[in-house]
């Protein structure tokens, strides 16, 4: 583990912004225009070879300075080895897109985009996957309520509903 | 032309559409459309305690709803890094290997009677049954268990517990081979399958294809043995793998793997250990019932746990299992509060469906029935 932070820091020294390691997981945070030369390093570099993208997913940190993480769960089928790669990014920004790498990110970038809003550069075919096309909002932002409409008592029978 | 497949058809294995552009019978282009069973269940894990995400979990993968249970449980155990007494992993595995085989009955059944087969499906449903009977013995209910709790199980196992496993092992392999007898061989079968939805395993490995497909290839990965969890490195077995990436290597890894659960199920009962069924930890697991009422302190302890929940150190695990379908993961956010930040569900069928058009395109509109139901997909895993 150790040796494979290191390998990464000397290969990236500007890049790699912040490492963590929590309950024997590697987390690095990287730089948001560098996310495409890392990953295709990892994938293609013999001694890390991460070819398998397990899950690619977005967090909402509202009120935190880029708004977004976009987190990356690489694997390695030769090496059984893991790691998380993570980028931050601003409300309206986007990140490169990972598609050309492994196509299986194609769905998972969609799913990002529909779920929280965030757009990915290159991206073949960005459009909603899950809500229908015509949905308003991203509904795993932290500011999306978790019911839509107000509920009917006696006080507000008569008012038509709010919606959000 | 231009077809519209889905929402309700009856081989869509639930709600899913595909849209197919044909050139006479020949797909040119197919695209699945998910999202119809989306009901919000990762925003919904945002606004519960880690306990009361659990009930979520059964409701994804319906079909083996205690692979769900146990890959969230393993996550939420990481980031408190506490383990379960070695009793609970022995039942865990126990009953992950019965999971395992219910989903590949569901599977077998509604696969062979897409093609054609219905024998299959009122067999496979036959001994589903008696795999029903042991969920509902352990944990009261059939299909939405969540018996599988952090740190442990809900409850003891019942003394009938081991002998009704033995009678389903005893008798399973023959039924196995009932399968094999209607289809290895069966002239129809063979035609349907063998060649139909290739993939290759670099490509799969690309799309991210994980489970029996990326086996089918070929690929020797399996979870279980690559990073083994809730003990599984104490069993011996042996991991099936195919060489063609078809539809039918895809059908001979299921059932070989139907009989390797069947070896860690014996190796499991075999050595049962002794002792508790959840570890005792006062601040995260329940007390015993008998103590609420006579210790003022585990009354204290049992008032918080359901009032409030635990609040797990600030920090982020991903643990991902073996399960029926292939890699499941889960992702999970601690902001250091009683409710996870965020929760993100990896589920294999999701990654797996994303490689239907791969398989699909170029061939016969007849041979996409097939595909789908080798692929084994739960949409409610998938749209969650």
């Amino acid at each position: 583990m150790l040796s494979m932070i290191t390998k990464l820091k000397e290969r990236f020294p500007d890049s790699i912004l912040e490492i963590v390691e929590f309950r024997n997981e590697l987390t690095c945070v990287v730089k948001n225009e560098d996310i495409v030369r890392i990953c295709i390093f990892l994938r293609d570099n013999p001694e890390f070879s991460f070819n398998f993208l397990s899950d690619l997913c977005g967090v909402d940190y509202p009120g935190r300075k880029p708004r977004f993480d976009v987190v990356y769960n690489l694997y390695s089928l030769s090496k059984n080895k893991r790691v998380r790669l993570k980028v931050k990014v601003d409300e309206g920004a986007s990140v490169p897109s990972v598609t050309s790498i492994w196509s299986t990110a194609n769905w998972q970038e969609r799913e990002v985009f529909d779920m929280l809003g965030i757009s990915f550069d290159g991206h073949p075919d960005l459009r909603r996957i899950l809500m229908p096309e015509d949905w308003e909002g991203h509904p795993l932002r932290k500011d999306f309520p978790l019911t839509k409409e107000e509920v009917t008592f006696s006080h507000n029978k008569n008012r038509p509903p709010k919606t959000s | 032309m231009i077809l519209n497949m889905g929402p309700q058809h009856p081989s869509t294995h639930g709600v899913l559409r595909l849209i197919l552009e044909l050139d006479g019978e020949t797909i040119v282009k197919a695209t699945p459309d998910i999202g119809y069973l989306h009901t919000g269940i990762e925003k919904t894990m945002e606004s519960k305690t880690y306990a009361q995400v659990i009930p979520l979990t059964d409701r994804m993968d319906y079909v083996a709803p205690l692979s769900n249970n146990l890959a969230y449980l393993l996550a939420v155990e990481k980031l408190l890094d506490i383990q379960a007494p070695p009793k609970a992993q022995f039942v865990r595995v126990i009953l992950t290997e019965l999971t395992r085989l219910a989903s590949h009955l569901v599977w077998v059944g509604s696969h062979a009677h897409d093609i054609g087969a219905m024998t299959v499906l009122l067999y496979a449903f036959r001994e589903r049954e008696k795999l029903m009977d042991i969920f509902e013995l352990v944990s009261g209910q059939r299909m939405m268990t969540s018996y599988f709790r952090i740190g442990g199980l809900a409850q003891d196992v019942p003394e009938e517990f081991e002998s009704k496993v033995w009678e389903v092992v005893n008798t399973f392999p023959d039924r196995i081979n009932e399968y094999e007898k209607l289809l290895t061989k069966n002239r129809i079968w063979i035609n349907r399958t063998m060649g139909v939805g290739k993939i290759f395993a670099q490509d799969a490995i690309d799309l991210g294809i994980s489970g029996p497909i990326l086996r089918g290839c070929g690929v020797k990965w399996d979870i279980r043995k690559s990073n083994p969890y809730s003990g599984y490195d104490k069993f011996e077995f042996d991991i099936p793998t195919g060489k063609n990436g078809d539809v039918y290597d895809r059908y001979l890894v299921r059932l070989e793997e139907m009989r390797q659960s069947l070896r860690i199920v014996r190796q499991a009962l075999d050595g049962i250990p002794e002792g508790d069924f959840v570890v005792r930890i006062p601040e995260v697991v329940l007390p015993p019932k008998e103590q609420v009422v006579s210790n003022i302190e585990s009354l204290i302890f049992h008032f918080k746990l359901v009032v409030e929940g635990f609040c797990p150190p600030v920090g982020e695990v991903y643990h991902s299992i073996e399960s029926p379908k292939g890699e499941l993961g889960y992702y999970i956010v601690s902001d250091g509060a009683n409710k996870p930040y965020r929760v993100k569900v990896r589920p294999p069928c999701f990654a797996n469906l994303s490689a239907l058009p791969k398989m699909v395109e170029g061939r016969l509109i007849a041979d996409v029935i097939a595909v789908i139901g080798s692929i084994d997909i739960v949409l409610g895993e998938i749209d969650r």
